[in-house]
Protein backbone atom coordinates (compact mmCIF):
# COMPACT_ATOMS: atom_id res chain seq x y z
CA UNK A 1 0.00 0.00 0.00
CA UNK A 2 1.09 3.55 -0.58
CA UNK A 3 1.89 5.81 2.29
CA UNK A 4 -0.47 8.65 3.13
CA UNK A 5 -0.22 11.95 1.33
CA UNK A 6 1.03 14.92 3.28
CA UNK A 7 -2.41 16.40 3.86
CA UNK A 8 -3.78 13.01 4.93
CA UNK A 9 -0.97 12.63 7.44
CA UNK A 10 -1.68 16.14 8.74
CA UNK A 11 -5.37 15.35 9.11
CA UNK A 12 -4.57 12.02 10.76
CA UNK A 13 -2.40 13.56 13.48
CA UNK A 14 -4.92 16.36 14.00
CA UNK A 15 -7.76 13.87 14.43
CA UNK A 16 -5.72 11.65 16.71
CA UNK A 17 -4.80 14.51 19.03
CA UNK A 18 -8.37 15.77 19.16
CA UNK A 19 -9.58 12.26 19.95
CA UNK A 20 -7.08 11.93 22.79
CA UNK A 21 -8.07 15.35 24.13
CA UNK A 22 -11.72 14.35 23.97
CA UNK A 23 -10.98 11.24 25.99
CA UNK A 24 -9.30 13.40 28.65
CA UNK A 25 -12.03 15.98 28.92
CA UNK A 26 -11.25 16.98 32.49
CA UNK A 27 -7.76 18.18 31.53
CA UNK A 28 -9.30 20.01 28.63
CA UNK A 29 -11.31 22.25 30.93
CA UNK A 30 -8.30 23.41 32.98
CA UNK A 31 -7.03 26.33 30.87
CA UNK A 32 -10.54 27.57 30.23
CA UNK A 33 -11.43 27.39 33.90
CA UNK A 34 -8.28 29.30 34.78
CA UNK A 35 -9.13 31.98 32.22
CA UNK A 36 -12.65 32.41 33.54
CA UNK A 37 -11.58 32.35 37.20
CA UNK A 38 -8.88 34.99 36.85
CA UNK A 39 -11.25 37.34 35.05
CA UNK A 40 -14.12 36.84 37.48
CA UNK A 41 -11.81 37.50 40.41
CA UNK A 42 -10.80 40.93 39.16
CA UNK A 43 -14.09 42.76 39.81
CA UNK A 44 -14.13 41.25 43.29
CA UNK A 45 -10.64 42.53 44.02
CA UNK A 46 -10.58 45.98 42.39
CA UNK A 47 -14.23 46.82 43.03
CA UNK A 48 -17.20 46.77 40.72
CA UNK A 49 -16.86 50.31 39.48
CA UNK A 50 -18.05 50.09 35.84
CA UNK A 51 -15.74 52.76 34.42
CA UNK A 52 -12.66 51.31 35.99
CA UNK A 53 -13.46 47.76 34.88
CA UNK A 54 -14.28 48.80 31.34
CA UNK A 55 -10.99 50.70 31.24
CA UNK A 56 -8.82 47.79 32.33
CA UNK A 57 -10.87 45.03 30.62
CA UNK A 58 -8.64 44.63 27.53
CA UNK A 59 -5.56 44.24 29.71
CA UNK A 60 -7.18 41.77 32.09
CA UNK A 61 -8.60 39.61 29.34
CA UNK A 62 -5.34 39.47 27.49
CA UNK A 63 -3.11 38.83 30.50
CA UNK A 64 -5.44 36.01 31.53
CA UNK A 65 -5.46 34.57 27.99
CA UNK A 66 -1.69 34.66 27.89
CA UNK A 67 -1.20 32.96 31.24
CA UNK A 68 -3.86 30.37 30.51
CA UNK A 69 -2.19 29.55 27.21
CA UNK A 70 1.17 29.22 28.94
CA UNK A 71 -0.33 26.90 31.52
CA UNK A 72 -1.42 24.43 28.89
CA UNK A 73 1.75 24.54 26.78
CA UNK A 74 3.62 21.72 28.41
CA UNK A 75 0.87 19.24 27.54
CA UNK A 76 1.57 19.75 23.84
CA UNK A 77 4.40 17.22 23.64
CA UNK A 78 4.75 15.89 27.19
CA UNK A 79 2.76 12.67 26.94
CA UNK A 80 4.14 11.92 23.49
CA UNK A 81 7.63 12.35 24.86
CA UNK A 82 7.00 10.06 27.78
CA UNK A 83 5.37 7.18 25.95
CA UNK A 84 7.78 7.22 23.02
CA UNK A 85 5.31 8.27 20.33
CA UNK A 86 7.32 11.44 19.80
CA UNK A 87 10.26 9.25 18.80
CA UNK A 88 8.02 7.49 16.31
CA UNK A 89 6.88 10.83 14.94
CA UNK A 90 10.47 11.92 14.33
CA UNK A 91 11.11 8.65 12.50
CA UNK A 92 8.10 9.13 10.29
CA UNK A 93 8.44 9.17 6.54
CA UNK A 94 6.56 12.46 6.54
CA UNK A 95 8.24 15.84 7.06
CA UNK A 96 8.26 16.47 10.80
CA UNK A 97 7.35 20.21 10.58
CA UNK A 98 4.03 19.28 8.98
CA UNK A 99 3.25 16.83 11.78
CA UNK A 100 4.29 19.45 14.32
CA UNK A 101 1.94 21.94 12.73
CA UNK A 102 -0.87 19.39 13.01
CA UNK A 103 -0.13 18.96 16.70
CA UNK A 104 -0.03 22.71 17.30
CA UNK A 105 -3.31 23.11 15.43
CA UNK A 106 -4.93 20.45 17.59
CA UNK A 107 -3.53 22.11 20.68
CA UNK A 108 -4.96 25.46 19.63
CA UNK A 109 -8.37 23.97 18.86
CA UNK A 110 -8.43 22.47 22.33
CA UNK A 111 -7.02 25.36 24.37
CA UNK A 112 -7.26 28.52 22.24
CA UNK A 113 -10.64 28.17 20.62
CA UNK A 114 -12.56 27.86 23.92
CA UNK A 115 -11.00 31.16 25.03
CA UNK A 116 -12.25 32.74 21.84
CA UNK A 117 -15.76 31.44 22.41
CA UNK A 118 -16.00 32.53 26.04
CA UNK A 119 -14.32 35.93 25.75
CA UNK A 120 -17.43 37.90 24.59
CA UNK A 121 -19.20 36.76 27.72
CA UNK A 122 -16.32 37.85 29.92
CA UNK A 123 -16.03 41.14 28.05
CA UNK A 124 -19.69 41.77 28.75
CA UNK A 125 -19.15 40.97 32.39
CA UNK A 126 -16.37 43.53 32.62
CA UNK A 127 -18.50 46.09 30.81
CA UNK A 128 -16.20 46.49 27.83
CA UNK A 129 -17.44 49.02 25.29
CA UNK A 130 -19.74 47.20 22.88
CA UNK A 131 -17.97 48.63 19.86
CA UNK A 132 -14.82 46.79 20.89
CA UNK A 133 -16.27 43.26 20.94
CA UNK A 134 -15.45 42.61 17.31
CA UNK A 135 -11.85 43.72 17.71
CA UNK A 136 -11.48 41.73 20.94
CA UNK A 137 -12.61 38.58 19.19
CA UNK A 138 -10.33 39.33 16.28
CA UNK A 139 -7.29 39.78 18.54
CA UNK A 140 -8.04 36.53 20.37
CA UNK A 141 -8.55 34.77 17.05
CA UNK A 142 -5.22 36.01 15.70
CA UNK A 143 -3.33 36.11 18.98
CA UNK A 144 -3.92 32.69 20.54
CA UNK A 145 -2.53 30.74 17.55
CA UNK A 146 0.61 32.89 17.79
CA UNK A 147 0.92 31.93 21.46
CA UNK A 148 0.57 28.23 20.61
CA UNK A 149 3.09 28.44 17.78
CA UNK A 150 5.72 30.32 19.80
CA UNK A 151 5.06 28.13 22.81
CA UNK A 152 5.67 24.98 20.75
CA UNK A 153 9.28 26.03 20.18
CA UNK A 154 9.78 26.59 23.91
CA UNK A 155 8.20 23.26 24.83
CA UNK A 156 10.28 21.42 22.26
CA UNK A 157 13.45 22.96 23.67
CA UNK A 158 12.65 22.10 27.29
CA UNK A 159 10.91 18.75 26.90
CA UNK A 160 14.02 16.78 27.76
CA UNK A 161 14.46 18.59 31.09
CA UNK A 162 12.74 17.03 34.04
CA UNK A 163 11.72 20.35 35.55
CA UNK A 164 11.39 22.48 32.46
CA UNK A 165 8.46 24.53 33.73
CA UNK A 166 10.27 27.63 34.93
CA UNK A 167 12.72 27.72 32.06
CA UNK A 168 9.81 27.35 29.67
CA UNK A 169 8.07 30.41 31.12
CA UNK A 170 11.26 32.46 31.07
CA UNK A 171 11.93 31.40 27.50
CA UNK A 172 8.48 32.01 26.14
CA UNK A 173 7.23 35.01 28.08
CA UNK A 174 9.46 37.65 26.43
CA UNK A 175 8.26 36.42 23.04
CA UNK A 176 4.66 36.68 24.21
CA UNK A 177 4.99 40.30 25.27
CA UNK A 178 4.64 41.86 21.78
CA UNK A 179 1.42 39.93 21.24
CA UNK A 180 0.12 41.17 24.58
CA UNK A 181 1.02 44.78 23.83
CA UNK A 182 -0.51 44.92 20.38
CA UNK A 183 -3.60 42.92 21.29
CA UNK A 184 -4.45 44.91 24.40
CA UNK A 185 -3.78 48.18 22.65
CA UNK A 186 -5.99 47.17 19.71
CA UNK A 187 -8.92 46.51 22.04
CA UNK A 188 -8.15 49.75 23.90
CA UNK A 189 -8.25 51.73 20.67
CA UNK A 190 -11.48 50.11 19.58
CA UNK A 191 -13.19 50.82 22.88
CA UNK A 192 -12.13 54.46 22.51
CA UNK A 193 -13.78 54.52 19.10
CA UNK A 194 -10.49 54.67 17.18
CA UNK A 195 -9.24 52.44 14.39
CA UNK A 196 -7.33 49.35 15.55
CA UNK A 197 -6.14 48.41 12.09
CA UNK A 198 -2.42 49.14 12.64
CA UNK A 199 -2.31 46.79 15.65
CA UNK A 200 -4.34 44.15 13.86
CA UNK A 201 -2.02 44.31 10.88
CA UNK A 202 0.99 43.90 13.13
CA UNK A 203 -0.63 40.89 14.78
CA UNK A 204 -1.39 39.35 11.42
CA UNK A 205 2.24 39.83 10.49
CA UNK A 206 3.27 38.06 13.73
CA UNK A 207 0.87 35.25 12.95
CA UNK A 208 2.21 34.62 9.47
CA UNK A 209 5.78 34.92 10.63
CA UNK A 210 5.29 32.38 13.42
CA UNK A 211 3.20 30.14 11.17
CA UNK A 212 5.99 29.94 8.64
CA UNK A 213 8.92 29.66 11.04
CA UNK A 214 7.71 27.92 14.17
CA UNK A 215 7.03 24.40 12.78
CA UNK A 216 10.59 24.19 11.45
CA UNK A 217 12.14 25.58 14.61
CA UNK A 218 10.01 23.24 16.72
CA UNK A 219 10.94 20.20 14.65
CA UNK A 220 14.64 21.07 14.93
CA UNK A 221 14.31 21.63 18.68
CA UNK A 222 12.54 18.30 19.11
CA UNK A 223 15.33 16.50 17.27
CA UNK A 224 17.83 18.19 19.53
CA UNK A 225 15.91 17.29 22.68
CA UNK A 226 15.54 13.67 21.62
CA UNK A 227 19.16 12.98 20.71
CA UNK B 1 33.18 -1.92 -0.15
CA UNK B 2 30.29 -4.13 -0.98
CA UNK B 3 27.54 -2.37 -2.86
CA UNK B 4 24.88 -4.96 -2.10
CA UNK B 5 24.72 -3.88 1.54
CA UNK B 6 21.50 -2.10 2.48
CA UNK B 7 22.69 -0.50 5.66
CA UNK B 8 26.30 0.41 6.31
CA UNK B 9 28.23 2.37 8.85
CA UNK B 10 31.55 3.99 8.09
CA UNK B 11 34.04 4.82 10.83
CA UNK B 12 31.23 5.41 13.31
CA UNK B 13 32.14 6.82 16.71
CA UNK B 14 30.00 7.69 19.69
CA UNK B 15 31.09 9.74 22.69
CA UNK B 16 28.94 10.26 25.74
CA UNK B 17 29.96 12.36 28.74
CA UNK B 18 33.58 12.43 27.52
CA UNK B 19 33.65 8.64 27.36
CA UNK B 20 34.26 6.91 24.05
CA UNK B 21 31.59 4.22 23.71
CA UNK B 22 32.80 2.95 20.37
CA UNK B 23 34.85 4.22 17.48
CA UNK B 24 35.91 3.14 14.02
CA UNK B 25 32.80 1.01 13.64
CA UNK B 26 32.34 -0.35 10.10
CA UNK B 27 29.28 -2.50 9.54
CA UNK B 28 27.85 -3.91 6.34
CA UNK B 29 24.38 -5.36 6.54
CA UNK B 30 23.31 -7.18 3.41
CA UNK B 31 19.70 -8.25 2.87
CA UNK B 32 18.92 -11.24 5.07
CA UNK B 33 21.37 -10.30 7.81
CA UNK B 34 20.60 -9.92 11.47
CA UNK B 35 22.91 -7.98 13.75
CA UNK B 36 22.83 -8.76 17.43
CA UNK B 37 24.43 -5.99 19.46
CA UNK B 38 25.75 -7.20 22.78
CA UNK B 39 27.56 -5.59 25.65
CA UNK B 40 27.42 -4.49 29.27
CA UNK B 41 24.89 -1.96 30.51
CA UNK B 42 26.00 1.45 29.38
CA UNK B 43 28.28 0.12 26.67
CA UNK B 44 26.42 2.08 23.99
CA UNK B 45 23.98 -0.46 22.58
CA UNK B 46 21.02 1.89 22.64
CA UNK B 47 23.19 4.75 21.42
CA UNK B 48 24.24 2.71 18.41
CA UNK B 49 20.64 1.82 17.63
CA UNK B 50 19.54 5.44 17.90
CA UNK B 51 22.37 6.51 15.63
CA UNK B 52 21.30 3.91 13.08
CA UNK B 53 17.76 5.31 13.12
CA UNK B 54 19.04 8.87 12.82
CA UNK B 55 17.50 9.93 16.14
CA UNK B 56 20.96 10.69 17.48
CA UNK B 57 23.96 11.92 15.58
CA UNK B 58 27.30 10.12 15.80
CA UNK B 59 30.39 11.95 17.04
CA UNK B 60 31.99 11.14 13.71
CA UNK B 61 31.44 8.82 10.78
CA UNK B 62 28.21 8.16 8.93
CA UNK B 63 25.38 5.72 8.41
CA UNK B 64 24.66 4.83 4.79
CA UNK B 65 21.38 3.59 3.36
CA UNK B 66 22.04 1.93 -0.02
CA UNK B 67 25.22 3.96 -0.22
CA UNK B 68 23.62 7.31 0.62
CA UNK B 69 24.06 9.00 4.03
CA UNK B 70 20.75 8.69 5.88
CA UNK B 71 20.53 12.44 6.42
CA UNK B 72 20.37 12.88 2.66
CA UNK B 73 18.16 9.86 2.00
CA UNK B 74 15.56 11.32 4.39
CA UNK B 75 12.02 10.02 3.80
CA UNK B 76 13.27 7.24 1.53
CA UNK B 77 15.16 5.83 4.48
CA UNK B 78 12.51 6.49 7.11
CA UNK B 79 9.92 4.76 5.01
CA UNK B 80 12.09 1.65 5.24
CA UNK B 81 12.81 1.69 8.96
CA UNK B 82 10.68 0.51 11.83
CA UNK B 83 12.11 1.20 15.26
CA UNK B 84 10.86 -0.32 18.48
CA UNK B 85 12.71 1.32 21.33
CA UNK B 86 12.72 1.07 25.11
CA UNK B 87 9.35 2.77 25.17
CA UNK B 88 6.55 0.96 23.45
CA UNK B 89 5.55 4.13 21.61
CA UNK B 90 1.85 3.48 22.20
CA UNK B 91 -0.78 6.00 23.25
CA UNK B 92 -2.59 4.88 26.38
CA UNK B 93 -5.80 6.63 25.44
CA UNK B 94 -6.10 4.97 22.05
CA UNK B 95 -7.19 1.43 21.34
CA UNK B 96 -4.84 -1.22 19.99
CA UNK B 97 -6.26 -0.80 16.49
CA UNK B 98 -6.03 2.98 16.61
CA UNK B 99 -2.40 2.71 17.62
CA UNK B 100 -1.60 0.44 14.71
CA UNK B 101 -3.42 2.77 12.34
CA UNK B 102 -1.24 5.58 13.64
CA UNK B 103 1.88 3.52 12.97
CA UNK B 104 0.66 2.87 9.44
CA UNK B 105 -0.09 6.53 8.87
CA UNK B 106 3.46 7.46 9.86
CA UNK B 107 5.14 4.94 7.57
CA UNK B 108 4.34 2.73 4.64
CA UNK B 109 1.38 0.45 5.40
CA UNK B 110 1.82 -3.24 4.62
CA UNK B 111 -0.77 -5.20 2.69
CA UNK B 112 -1.83 -7.10 5.78
CA UNK B 113 -5.22 -6.29 7.18
CA UNK B 114 -4.92 -4.90 10.72
CA UNK B 115 -7.05 -7.72 12.10
CA UNK B 116 -4.58 -10.15 10.57
CA UNK B 117 -1.73 -8.23 12.15
CA UNK B 118 -3.34 -8.51 15.57
CA UNK B 119 -3.96 -12.20 15.00
CA UNK B 120 -0.30 -12.77 14.17
CA UNK B 121 0.77 -11.35 17.51
CA UNK B 122 -2.02 -13.10 19.42
CA UNK B 123 -3.94 -9.94 20.24
CA UNK B 124 -6.93 -10.66 18.06
CA UNK B 125 -9.56 -10.07 20.71
CA UNK B 126 -7.88 -6.91 21.98
CA UNK B 127 -8.32 -4.66 18.96
CA UNK B 128 -10.82 -2.38 20.66
CA UNK B 129 -9.15 -2.42 24.07
CA UNK B 130 -7.49 0.73 25.28
CA UNK B 131 -3.75 0.32 25.59
CA UNK B 132 -4.00 1.40 29.23
CA UNK B 133 -5.85 -1.84 29.95
CA UNK B 134 -3.25 -4.12 28.36
CA UNK B 135 -0.56 -5.96 30.31
CA UNK B 136 3.13 -5.15 29.85
CA UNK B 137 3.67 -8.18 27.63
CA UNK B 138 0.63 -7.37 25.54
CA UNK B 139 1.83 -3.81 25.07
CA UNK B 140 5.21 -5.11 23.97
CA UNK B 141 3.54 -7.41 21.45
CA UNK B 142 1.45 -4.53 20.16
CA UNK B 143 4.56 -2.38 19.82
CA UNK B 144 6.26 -5.17 17.89
CA UNK B 145 3.14 -5.56 15.73
CA UNK B 146 4.20 -2.27 14.14
CA UNK B 147 6.91 -4.29 12.40
CA UNK B 148 4.37 -6.16 10.30
CA UNK B 149 1.77 -3.41 10.11
CA UNK B 150 4.25 -1.39 8.10
CA UNK B 151 6.38 -2.47 5.20
CA UNK B 152 9.90 -1.60 6.24
CA UNK B 153 13.05 -3.40 5.19
CA UNK B 154 15.01 -2.47 8.26
CA UNK B 155 13.83 -3.48 11.71
CA UNK B 156 15.68 -1.89 14.59
CA UNK B 157 14.75 -3.09 18.06
CA UNK B 158 15.96 -2.28 21.52
CA UNK B 159 15.43 -5.25 23.83
CA UNK B 160 12.37 -6.48 21.95
CA UNK B 161 11.84 -9.46 24.23
CA UNK B 162 11.41 -7.54 27.48
CA UNK B 163 8.35 -8.85 29.36
CA UNK B 164 7.55 -11.42 26.68
CA UNK B 165 6.85 -15.03 27.60
CA UNK B 166 8.60 -17.97 25.90
CA UNK B 167 5.80 -18.59 23.42
CA UNK B 168 5.76 -14.97 22.29
CA UNK B 169 9.55 -14.94 21.97
CA UNK B 170 9.36 -17.95 19.68
CA UNK B 171 6.59 -16.25 17.72
CA UNK B 172 8.65 -13.16 17.06
CA UNK B 173 11.78 -15.12 16.18
CA UNK B 174 9.67 -16.82 13.56
CA UNK B 175 8.62 -13.42 12.24
CA UNK B 176 12.25 -12.31 12.23
CA UNK B 177 13.25 -15.33 10.16
CA UNK B 178 10.49 -14.63 7.66
CA UNK B 179 11.61 -11.03 7.41
CA UNK B 180 15.19 -12.09 6.77
CA UNK B 181 14.09 -14.55 4.08
CA UNK B 182 12.28 -11.71 2.35
CA UNK B 183 15.53 -9.78 2.21
CA UNK B 184 15.07 -7.62 5.26
CA UNK B 185 17.70 -6.45 7.71
CA UNK B 186 17.36 -6.66 11.49
CA UNK B 187 19.41 -4.91 14.15
CA UNK B 188 18.62 -5.64 17.77
CA UNK B 189 19.97 -5.65 21.27
CA UNK B 190 18.89 -8.44 23.54
CA UNK B 191 19.88 -10.07 26.77
CA UNK B 192 18.10 -13.17 25.58
CA UNK B 193 19.92 -15.32 23.10
CA UNK B 194 18.25 -15.71 19.75
CA UNK B 195 17.90 -19.11 18.16
CA UNK B 196 18.76 -18.73 14.54
CA UNK B 197 21.15 -20.28 12.04
CA UNK B 198 24.57 -18.95 12.99
CA UNK B 199 25.64 -17.97 9.49
CA UNK B 200 22.95 -15.28 9.39
CA UNK B 201 23.67 -13.80 12.78
CA UNK B 202 26.28 -11.10 13.00
CA UNK B 203 27.39 -10.46 16.56
CA UNK B 204 28.84 -7.22 17.76
CA UNK B 205 30.15 -6.99 21.29
CA UNK B 206 30.50 -3.39 22.37
CA UNK B 207 32.18 -4.11 25.70
CA UNK B 208 35.12 -5.78 24.01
Amino acid sequence: MKRLSLSQAFAFILRRDLLIALRNRSELANPLLFFVLVITLFPLAVGAEPNLLARIAPGIIWVAALLSSMLSLDAMFRSDFEDGTLEQMLLSAHPVPVLVLAKVTAHWLVTGLPLLLISPLLAMMLGLDEGAYGILLLTVLIGTPILSLIGAIGVALTIGLRKGGIILSLLVLPLYVPVLIFAASAVDMASGGLSAMPQISMMLAFLFLSLSLSPWATAAALRMSMS
Amino acid sequence: MSTSALLQTRDLACVKDDRVLFEGLDLDLEPGRILLVEGRNGSGKTSLLRILTGLSLPESGEVLWQGVPIGEAGPEYYEQVTYVGHHDGLKRDLTALENLRLAQAMGKPSDLDLDQVLERVNLYRFGDNFVSTLSAGQKRRLALARLIATEAQVWIMDEPFTSLDKASMALFQELFEQHLQQGGVIVLTSHHDIEMPDQDVLRLDLSA
